[in-house]
């Protein structure tokens, strides 16, 4: 199926500065592989060490989160437009969480 | 560099000196050049953590795109977001680093017994293995 999967702006610069990419798919989780294959900078970005999604990727079909669809196996149409959108998400943390932090050069 | 006016420096303290002792955060919307990222507007955003509000904050998708959309409504970009550390420093956590999104500015407010002190910003590093200081100038808006 020849699907769209719109970039979000911080994720461009590793997806060759694009704000869209086109590609074949037939499900959700085939069309990010794809992708990732395409943009191989992009996969640490999206996926954990562990292969799955990171919790802080949204990942909708039309306007349906693949949450309540079937995850990455939602199987797509053509003319679907996959979007990648962001939460963002952080803390202090407890209180002995290692300091995740360098001086600029 | 990420500059922003002594105003909306003034703003971001001022919103987590209200959330205190709860984390606050926003958007941080403006215009990216080669000097550098210059921010013109700061959106106030809901904290939609229901839990550990104290210590951890989250903007789901809904409130990303909200940004997203007032940015392109005003003609900037979305640069990046701000959040206050309660009693803690104004430097990231390993939780932020691990939730962090490359490009951005991140920019933290310390609050320490409810004064709003130091403010700093921060970038991911590409191996997303830290963050890096960017140096933030807040600065009184020229007249004339």
């Amino acid at each position: 199926m020849a699907v769209r999967i719109l970039i979000p702006t911080p994720l461009r610069p590793y997806a060759g500065r694009n704000e869209a990419v086109e590609l074949e798919a037939a499900t959700v989780g085939e069309a990010l592989a794809r992708l990732v294959e395409q943009f191989g900078e992009l996969r640490r970005h999206l996926y954990a060490d562990s292969g799955r999604l990171r919790s802080f990727v949204n990942v909708y079909v039309n306007d349906e989160d693949i949450r309540y669809l079937k995850q990455e196996q939602t199987p797509l149409r053509d003319g679907d437009v996959i979007s990648i959108v962001p939460s963002i998400a952080g803390g202090r943390g407890a209180c002995h969480d290692r300091i995740a932090c360098r001086a600029s050069d | 560099m990420l500059r922003l006016s002594a105003e909306l420096a003034a703003r971001i303290r001022e919103h987590a000196r209200q959330a205190y002792p709860e984390e606050c955060c926003g958007a941080l919307l403006g215009q990216e050049g080669p000097d550098g990222r210059q921010v013109v507007a700061v959106l106030p955003l809901e904290n939609t953590r229901t839990d550990a509000r104290r210590n951890r904050f989250l903007v789901d998708a809904a409130g990303v795109l909200a940004a997203e959309r007032e940015a392109a409504r005003r003609g900037l970009t979305l640069l990046g977001w701000y959040h206050s550390h309660p009693d803690a420093p104004a430097r990231p956590s390993a939780y932020d680093c691990e939730h962090a999104w490359p490009w951005y500015s991140y920019v933290i407010v310390s609050v320490q017994q409810g004064q709003p002190a130091a403010l700093t910003s921060w970038r991911l590093q590409e191996d997303r293995a830290a963050f890096v200081s960017e140096p933030v100038t807040e600065a009184a808006v020229a007249v004339g």
